[in-house]
């Protein structure tokens, strides 16, 4: 069956070309007048603009370690965030804490904590399997480095960027 | 001996400093922030910023920062250019090597005929233009004509089918346009009298620009009428320009989405770079073209040329020099306007297809143009004394 696709019939103006021409131009140059006067809302330029204070409660940033009220690492080298980690990010060398210092009823804590930011995928898993709410997801977000080296964060850069999380350990506490 | 001691070295050097001066610190800087506003104004255009911010790179230096905020990404055409220098230039295998090599460098052959172009006055008493021969508009053409070599051979030495299309597209376009080029400017030519651009750019300072006769002998009733035949040369010699350049609307041999990107799909790095800068001085030189043929040249009313002479009575009081420069800023002004132009209207319109390029050609302009000549014909044969 053949379809004979319907042709519409032009008027002389719109045969002419010109007109259209003309008002095509004054559609585009509408458009360039008001980026010009700044009316056109464009993308946020970023290392200039930045989205950090809205940035939602939920946001899942780098994942860091914190230290407690009494400067203790909460991290006790239980090694489940090593385990659930899906792109296994994180390496945990434990120890055990020597006899006579401070938190030696603790008994275990972390000798070395990595966790390849080029690996992480930011899921949060590591923060919700974490006994001890050692491990937080916080909002830095522009990690970048030189070297794949620089892109390993250790234990270090991780209370650096983690700090103190004072106050209970809520998954144990009633009161939330 | 005679025959080398009867060579003009000395006419001959200060040409070649002429055109190097031009070429170099003009043209060139010209084409490749034609390119920059391209960018700039095509995303205003489509509501994007474009490149903002790529400046001068002086942390190689032992800066802090790169200058750039300021700046507004004006170092983009240098980031651009070292780019195209320091990428692999590849040379597919199927290829004719020694017609593939020529292609790109005749691309930029469009910067020959900007040396008959009179881009100002005079300056130091100098004629501001590197050829000024009696058959300039000749030259001109039969160097835009040559231009259509690169494309062509462009298209059929990559040995592949994309290119072999856009070659062929292209010549048949060019041919076709060419056509109703040289024909839509015959009637500024009979008006003028004279086939020098610089004769002709300074008859409209004396009498009147071709599109705005006002003063002299451009407020005659004959001027007036001739405004008709005029104006029809206009559009269509500005249309021609388009096709010429292979501009969109009439970008078929590259039209990206049925040919890949047509002639040049097989060079890389600096060979397809100068495709690219060859296009964009085609569309300086068709500005410029439009510039000396319509609106006035170098030309400004007002003020006086670099030799003093027309213009305002206080004006001539100043450096000749300064006018000079003044000449040749209205010049390149005029003709950075109607770059604006060429790309405010790519970002506007849709490419044509192929047969209706081809009727627009051969069945309008081409027709349009010979009628416009007989019609100026018969007004300057009635209203002449």
């Amino acid at each position: 069956m053949a379809y004979v696709v319907p042709r519409p019939e032009l008027t002389l103006k719109e045969k002419a070309y010109l007109p259209s021409i003309i008002s095509g131009l004054k559609i585009t140059f509408g458009h360039f007048k008001k980026m010009l006067q700044g009316k056109t809302k464009v993308t946020m330029q970023y290392p200039e603009e930045k989205w950090d204070a809205e940035l939602p409660e939920y946001y899942r940033g780098a994942p860091t370690l914190v230290k407690d009220d009494h400067d203790r690492e909460r991290c006790v080298a239980c090694q489940l965030c090593e385990f659930i980690c899906p792109p296994r990010a994180i390496t945990i060398t434990p120890e055990e804490i020597p006899a006579g210092e401070r938190f030696e009823k603790v008994e275990k804590r972390p000798a070395e904590f990595k966790i390849d930011m080029i690996r992480c995928i930011y899921c949060g898993m590591c923060e919700e399997v974490c006994p001890e709410q050692a491990i937080y997801l916080r909002k830095d977000y522009a990690i970048t480095g030189i070297t794949r080296g620089e892109m390993v964060h250790d234990k270090k850069k991780l209370y650096e960027l983690g700090g103190v999380f004072k106050g209970l350990v809520h998954k144990w506490n009633p009161e939330k | 001996m005679d025959f080398i001691t009867s060579i003009p070295w000395a006419l001959i050097a200060w040409s070649v400093a002429k055109a190097v001066f031009v070429i170099f610190l003009v043209v060139l800087p010209m084409v490749s922030y034609t390119v920059y506003a391209e960018r700039r104004v095509s995303a205003a255009i489509q509501d994007r910023v474009g490149p903002n911010r790529t400046g001068f790179p002086t942390t190689l230096l032992g800066f802090k920062k790169d200058m750039q905020i300021i700046l507004g990404g004006l170092g983009q055409p240098i980031a651009d250019a070292v780019k195209f220098i320091l990428k692999e230039d590849f040379t597919p295998g199927g290829v004719k090597k020694f017609y593939f090599w020529l292609a790109p460098c005749l691309a930029m052959l469009p910067l020959v005929s900007l040396a008959f172009v009179p881009f100002g006055s005079s300056l130091f008493g100098e004629k501001m233009v590197i050829a000024d021969i009696n058959v300039s508009v000749l030259g001109v053409f039969a160097v835009t004509g040559v231009g259509v070599y690169a494309i062509v051979l462009a298209g059929w030495a990559s040995n592949s089918k994309y290119p072999f299309l856009g070659g062929i597209r292209s010549t048949s376009q060019m041919i076709a346009y060419e056509l109703s080029m040289g024909m839509s400017i015959i009637p500024v030519l009979m008006a003028q009298g004279t086939m020098q651009m610089s004769h002709i750019v300074q008859n409209q300072a004396d009498n009147g620009w071709t599109l705005l006769p006002l003063w002299g002998h451009g407020l005659s009733l004959q001027s007036w009428l001739l405004l008709i035949p005029f104006g029809i040369s206009f559009i269509i010699f500005a249309i021609s320009v388009f096709a010429e350049t292979n501009r969109l609307p009439f970008d078929m041999p590259e039209s990206e989405s049925e040919l890949v990107s047509g002639y040049h799909t097989e060079y890389s790095s600096m060979k397809f770079a100068l495709f690219f800068l060859g296009e964009y001085t085609a569309m300086i030189v068709g500005s410029s073209l439009i510039v000396v043929f319509f609106l006035g040249g170098w030309h400004m009313p007002g003020i006086p040329d670099g030799d003093g002479n027309g213009g305002l009575a206080i004006l001539r009081e100043l450096p000749h020099w300064i006018l000079g420069l003044v000449n040749i800023t209205c010049f390149f002004g005029k003709v950075a306007a109607l770059l604006v132009c060429f790309i405010w209207v790519r970002w506007t319109l849709p490419r044509f297809r192929f047969d209706q390029v081809m009727k627009l050609g051969w069945l309008y302009l081409f027709e349009i143009a010979l009628a416009n000549i007989i019609l100026t014909a018969a007004i300057i044969a009635f209203t002449s004394k």
